[in-house]
């Protein structure tokens, strides 16, 4: 089982061509996501390392390979434009790694994925990867992944990377680790993804990466408490950001005195999630609660 | 990116948002001048980046053009919530019936733009959202259609009884919204909104807050920018591409990713030390970014020791190693560097800073350790 992406992704590639998009694309292969795909306009019927088949749109992509997940590596002008046109295709999850997407565009693409009931992870993420069955969607490095029972959900990318090492080298694998993004607005939340892994019979605990900025994780916190039997440990980074400054993620901002650091701790605490006082506590927080030695 | 008064009351301007006419002045003499041109009353305004501007003695009334000189000229060189004041608009002074809050923000939750008016206009919004939310109108827009007219019209029908001031209004809130799509706005804001005795409705003062994100496509609104309103050393740091936050502290930290940036500078904290910056280098790191980054840092005399966090996934770790080992070959870093590295050509980054003379921590607890213990040791 695990989450979102599985043996069974069938993933097309947009932006296949460009530099971002070739890098990764070539790094998901090696990994052993089965890409069936890549899109860029004007470059259809050219393969990609010999492989992969290259189409001018999205909907040429699935109409010939039966894509079901598509990843985006386009730059950020064009980014939204690349995810109406996966959705307006069909693909029902589509993850969209690019940062600096105007949040206004963010705001017209809501309703229409929300409207065709697509599941959008991103943008400003890091993706996802599926370590148990070789499916890795996005950015995140495979080789400090292994298979296991433990579900990882993260607004960041490099610190879910840290997180996800401690985790590996202490012999805790992971059923999938998800990086939902940066941004203000985003597809996919926490609850969300705490839900599905509540779900996920392959999942034992679930470990939670929040920051500073809105109230996504004091909301996650209130579902955790109600809806999630699964132990839950979680971390919150930017304890000591000031007020009012973006800590590098656009979403990542404490306005007036709203999204702090303590705010959410509070809530974790109100609602029993473990909580990681620094990234290496995950190892006897998880230890503990799921009784391992 | 916040721009000042007097560049937002243009981009209002140019939706047809009714205000008085004023000017922005750079010296005293230009502000006489502008007050002689609006004879009457004037305000002379301070352009900061920065609340509280009134209470700080940056806004000030003028019966003449004498005193708009001497005002302008207390105002202009002042500093306020320690930016110096370079700029003053001169408007002039209107008589006031009523004053309203009108606002449009990005709103995380909603994920729409939300309109947020209150007939309790002329003071801090926030103040009235937690203490009288009630006094608070909220009206999220679907930005796939627009505000409806019966959408402007509810608005303004919550703030004027009168049909031609909700008419005036109605009119100013489908401005407000087409300045905001125009502008790529995260915040657009009239407060006060003011009717005058003779019944107009004016806008009196405005602030917009662009979105980065649309900077790169929009090199007009990027023009808005007022560099002297920053800190040099995050005006520097923006030039070169790097995220970058000035704070108190004297422990230096360059890291690859905000969040692995933020958790670099709470555990320099938990570890006893105080962190002198936020910095990402990003994820696609060349070694000329570490030596910008290297000299923003080192610029800070209060920076004791500096500590390279960086986990290479994207990032090649070997291109950092380059990169502080070209830096200090280039000039005189001065304090002692802790390197923690990890993650993709580790061992190739180790092999580059060996030949150096410089060693690498693999564990970020322990580098951070260090570094703090470093910092402490030299202050």
């Amino acid at each position: 089982m695990s989450i979102f992406a599985d043996a069974r992704t069938r993933l097309v590639v947009q932006g296949i061509t460009g530099r971002e998009g070739s890098f990764h694309a070539k790094q998901m292969l090696e990994y052993g996501t089965n890409v069936v795909a890549g899109v860029t306009p004007g470059k259809g019927g050219q393969t990609f390392e010999g492989k992969v088949p290259i189409f001018n749109t999205v909907a040429d992509a699935v109409a010939a390979t039966g894509a079901n997940c598509g990843v985006i590596y386009v730059p950020p002008m064009a980014a939204a434009g690349a995810v109406f046109e996966a959705a307006d295709a069909g693909i029902p999850l589509i993850v969209c790694i690019t940062e600096g997407i105007p949040v206004m565009h963010m705001s017209r693409v809501m309703p229409f994925v929300r409207n065709r009931g697509v599941r959008l992870i991103g943008p400003n993420c890091p993706g996802l990867i599926t370590p148990g069955a070789r499916a890795k969607v996005g950015i995140i490095p495979g080789n400090i992944c292994a298979p296991g029972r433990v579900g990882m959900v993260s607004r960041s990318g490099t610190l879910t990377y840290e997180v996800v090492n401690h985790l590996t080298r202490s012999g805790i694998g992971q059923s999938t680790c998800v990086g939902i993004g940066g941004d203000p607005v985003i597809g996919t939340n926490f609850i969300d993804c705490l839900r599905a892994f509540q779900e996920d019979p392959e999942t034992d605990a679930i470990v939670m990466i929040g920051e500073i900025g809105g109230t996504d994780e004091q909301k996650a916190a209130e579902f955790v408490s109600q809806h999630v039997t699964k132990p839950v440990v979680g971390f919150i980074a930017g304890q000591t950001a000031p007020k009012g400054r973006r800590m590098g993620h656009a979403g990542a901002i404490i306005s007036g005195s709203s999204g702090t650091a303590e705010e959410k701790l509070a809530a974790f605490s109100a609602a029993g999630v473990g909580i990681m006082k620094r990234p290496a506590d995950v190892i006897p927080l998880l230890r503990q609660r799921l009784r391992l030695k | 990116m916040n721009i000042h008064e007097y560049q937002a009351r243009a981009l209002l301007k140019a939706q047809g948002i009714p205000m008085l006419d004023g000017d922005v002045a750079s010296t005293p003499t230009e502000a006489e001048a502008i007050a002689r041109r609006l004879g009457g009353t004037v305000v002379i305004k301070a352009q900061v980046h920065a609340g509280g501007r009134g209470k700080a003695g940056g806004v000030k009334l003028a019966r003449n053009p004498a005193e708009a000189l001497d005002h302008a000229s207390e105002i202009l060189g002042m500093r306020i919530k320690g930016l110096e004041v370079h700029k003053v608009l001169v408007v002039p002074a209107a008589e006031i019936a009523t004053e309203s809050y009108v606002g449009l923000i990005m709103d995380r939750d909603s994920q729409r733009p939300v309109f947020m008016v209150s007939a309790a206009g002329g003071v801090d919004i926030e103040e009235v959202a937690s203490t009288n939310p009630e006094k608070i109108t909220r009206l999220p827009v679907d930005p796939t259609h627009g505000l409806f007219p019966h959408q402007s019209l509810a608005l303004a029908f919550s703030l004027y009884r009168d049909f031609n001031q909700v008419k005036a209004a109605a009119r100013i809130m489908e401005q407000l919204y087409a300045a905001f799509v125009a502008n790529g706005c995260s915040l657009a804001e009239i407060n006060p909104l003011v009717t005058t005795p003779d019944g107009r409705v004016l806008a009196l003062d405005a602030k917009i807050v662009i979105d980065d994100n649309e900077l790169f496509w929009r090199p007009d609104l990027g023009l808005l920018r007022d560099d002297t309103a920053e800190e040099p050393s995050e005006a520097a740091a923006r030039r070169a591409n790097l995220s970058f936050i000035k704070l108190e502290g004297n422990v230096g930290c360059v890291v690859n990713g905000a969040g692995l940036a933020m958790a670099t500078m709470d555990l320099v904290k938990y570890y006893g030390g105080e962190p002198a910056n936020f910095l990402d280098i990003g994820g696609s790191s060349s070694p000329e970014k570490v030596i910008n980054a290297l000299k923003i840092i080192t610029a800070d005399p209060r920076v004791k020791a500096i500590l390279f966090n960086i986990f290479g996934g994207i990032t090649r770790t070997d291109d950092v190693a380059n990169g502080i080992v070209a830096a200090t070959r280039q000039f005189k870093v001065g304090v002692p560097i802790v390197i923690r590295l990890t993650g993709t050509n580790e061992a190739e980054a180790i092999r580059i800073l060996e030949a150096a003379g410089m060693t690498a921590l693999s564990d970020m607890d322990e580098a951070v350790q260090r570094v703090v213990t470093l910092a402490r040791e030299a202050a």
